[in-house]
């Protein structure tokens, strides 16, 4: 029998499983995002925006989108992937992975790849439904769509890093809540850093989420607080090094084997 | 022909130091029912979760079917099904969605027709739609086995297949196993029922702390380490072993109504006619005598013993 060296249904295989487990959950996965973004929209562009009409030249509701999309991709990202690899560990299935010809290549695109479609499937239904509450447009479509993977993937990878990584379902939810959920609010997600005062400003600067959520919007409406070279070079950056890190895992069998 | 399984070296420390195998040695023929028999912690699931990848070997050297189980990883699980000991499935999943996962896993090409063929066998054709959550415990083991045939590989791992399983299912999995091993499938199990291993395997091997004690045919081992036991049932019972018949080694059961007399069946000289002479000239009689064939449980008891005696 030939055995090539690249197990392409091994792969496609995962990503149906993991793509099937999103299904079955489909209605919460469709309808929490849109409420939440509903109500943010509620809250924040109500409230506050009636306070700041604009920002930079973009009305507040619309320069709220990205970030919003943004906060979602994140948090959907990380619990997907993470919990994608976690959940096999819990139960013990993951003796068929170990077991099966497949390298830690198809079991990333399997698992990666599936989370990162469900996020950004949620990031167009987030988009969509901002829609309706304010006029959107995209100055740089393809590069919005690229961004999108791209941040998709990368957090994608880490939360499968962290399924990996993780012995408890509470540190599984650790980094999502204690770390990126303030690290995202404190990123300009809602607000420019440039209305921020002078220290704050340099401080936030050191938080590497300012820079996805600036180049992201900057895909949106050409404008952002930092110079959209550096947030790409940032988000490059960040996937490499989640890549790196699965690799290295997955050489020393890391909390997979004994 | 390559062996459809090459050992050699192999060995486990764990992380907490302790050494589950040291450096075994083991060959699997093509086509051969194996048997590990060995008590609990043995090292039998370590010994099939090196070969299968899911430890990692500390050193040591695995081919299956002649290829290296590192360098060529791909090569030699595609060949390989797994029933792991411990009962693990997804349960949200249905049966026959979680058989084609494990197919495609293996990076087989759908084969609907044998997957029904197969769940069939096991069956599980009639609940084929329903998830895995809603089977009972045997339905699930079933479900397993399905999953590690999926692919049709050449060298099945069963890592005590039997254990706390229904009559039904055991009868049917000896069945399977037979069916298997007749299309050229080469099985390799473990089982705490040593009259099973007796029945199935062609070859046995006992593994105690770590280490391969013996491998041997079963019909060979049994001849060499066989012991025979005659039974004489008493006319009159004995209320101790008569002083006359010291020289045999003799044992009174069954209140004094049986004497027991062990005795290597592989000798020429097996001391039983000389026994019932002494009994005449004693003039103890006796309405009936037997003998019986030691078990592989005997056997394998003896050799653990001896073993632990050495090693203490
Ligand atoms: N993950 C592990 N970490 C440390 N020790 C282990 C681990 N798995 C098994 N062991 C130990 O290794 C020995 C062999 O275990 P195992 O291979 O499961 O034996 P068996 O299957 O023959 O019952 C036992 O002493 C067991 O406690
Ligand atoms: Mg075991």
């Amino acid at each position: 029998m030939n055995v090539p060296g690249f197990n392409r249904r091994g792969a496609w295989a995962i990503y149906k499983f993991e793509m099937a487990r999103f299904r079955r959950t489909l209605l919460q996965s469709v309808v929490t995002p849109v409420i939440t973004t509903s109500l943010y929209f509620v809250v924040f562009g109500s409230a506050i925006g009636s306070r700041i009409s604009e920002v930079g030249g973009v009305a507040y509701g619309a320069f709220i989108v990205p970030g919003l999309m943004m906060l979602a991709l994140f948090t959907e990202s990380l619990s997907n992937a993470s919990f994608g690899i976690y959940f096999p560990k819990f139960t013990g299935t993951i003796y068929e992975l170990l077991s099966a010809p497949v390298s830690v290549l198809e079991i990333v695109l399997g698992y990666v790849g599936a989370a990162a479609s469900k996020s950004v499937i949620l990031g167009v239904i987030i988009l969509a439904t901002a829609s309706i509450f304010v006029p959107i447009r995209i100055l740089h479509p393809a590069l919005m769509a690229a961004y999108l993977l791209l941040i998709a993937c990368s957090f994608s990878l880490l939360g499968f890093i962290i399924g990996i990584w993780a012995n408890s379902f509470e540190q599984l939810q650790f980094i999502p809540m204690l770390v990126l959920t303030p690290l995202t609010f404190l990123g300009g997600a809602f607000y420019s850093i440039d209305m921020l005062p002078g220290v704050w400003r340099t401080v936030t600067l050191f938080n590497p989420v300012v820079y996805l959520i600036n180049g992201f919007r900057w895909t949106f409406y050409g404008a952002s607080d930092i110079g959209v070279g550096a947030s790409l070079s940032m988000t490059l950056g960040f996937f490499a090094l989640c890549l790196v890190v699965v690799g290295v895992t997955f050489r020393t069998g890391y909390r997979l084997k004994n | 022909m390559p062996a459809a399984l090459s050992i050699s070296n192999l060995t486990k420390t764990y992380a907490s130091g302790l050494h589950a195998l040291k450096s075994v040695d083991l060959e699997i023929r093509k086509g051969e029912i194996f048997a590990l028999l060995g008590p609990n912690g043995a090292g039998k699931t370590t010994l099939i979760s090196t070969v299968c990848g899911i430890v990692t070997p500390s050193a040591g050297r695995i081919c299956v079917d002649g290829h290296d189980a590192v360098r060529e990883f791909r090569a030699c699980r595609t060949k390989i099904g797994l029933v792991p000991q411990e009962l693990s499935t997804d349960t949200f999943e249905t049966v026959w969605a979680t058989v084609s996962f494990s197919r495609e896993l293996f990076g087989r090409p759908a084969n609907p027709a044998f997957l029904e063929k197969l769940l069939r066998d096991l069956s599980l054709w009639e609940r084929r739609k329903d998830r895995i959550m809603t089977l009972s415990g045997g339905m699930k083991r079933r479900v397993m086995i399905a999953k590690a045939l999926s692919h049709e590989p050449q060298l099945l791992f069963l890592d005590e297949p039997t254990a706390g399983v229904d009559v039904e299912l055991r009868r049917d999995m000896w069945g399977l196993v037979r069916g298997l091993r007749d299309s050229g499938v080469t099985i390799i199990l473990t089982t705490h029922y040593i009259d099973e291993a007796e029945e199935m395997a062609d070859r046995i091997g006992v593994i105690s702390r770590g280490e391969l004690i013996l491998v041997e045919d079963k019909h060979a081992l049994m001849k060499q380490l066989g012991k025979k036991q005659l039974t004489l049932h008493l006319q009159q019972p004995l209320m101790h072993t008569p002083a006359g018949l010291s020289e045999w080694r003799l044992a009174l059961a069954a209140g004094g109504t049986e004497l027991h007399f062990s005795f290597d069946a592989s000798e020429e000289r097996n001391g039983i006619p000389a026994l019932l002479r002494r009994m005449d000239e004693l003039g103890i009689g006796y309405k009936d005598l037997n003998t019986r064939q030691s078990s592989l449980e005997d056997i394998f008891v003896s050799l653990v013993s001896q073993r632990g005696q050495l090693r203490p």
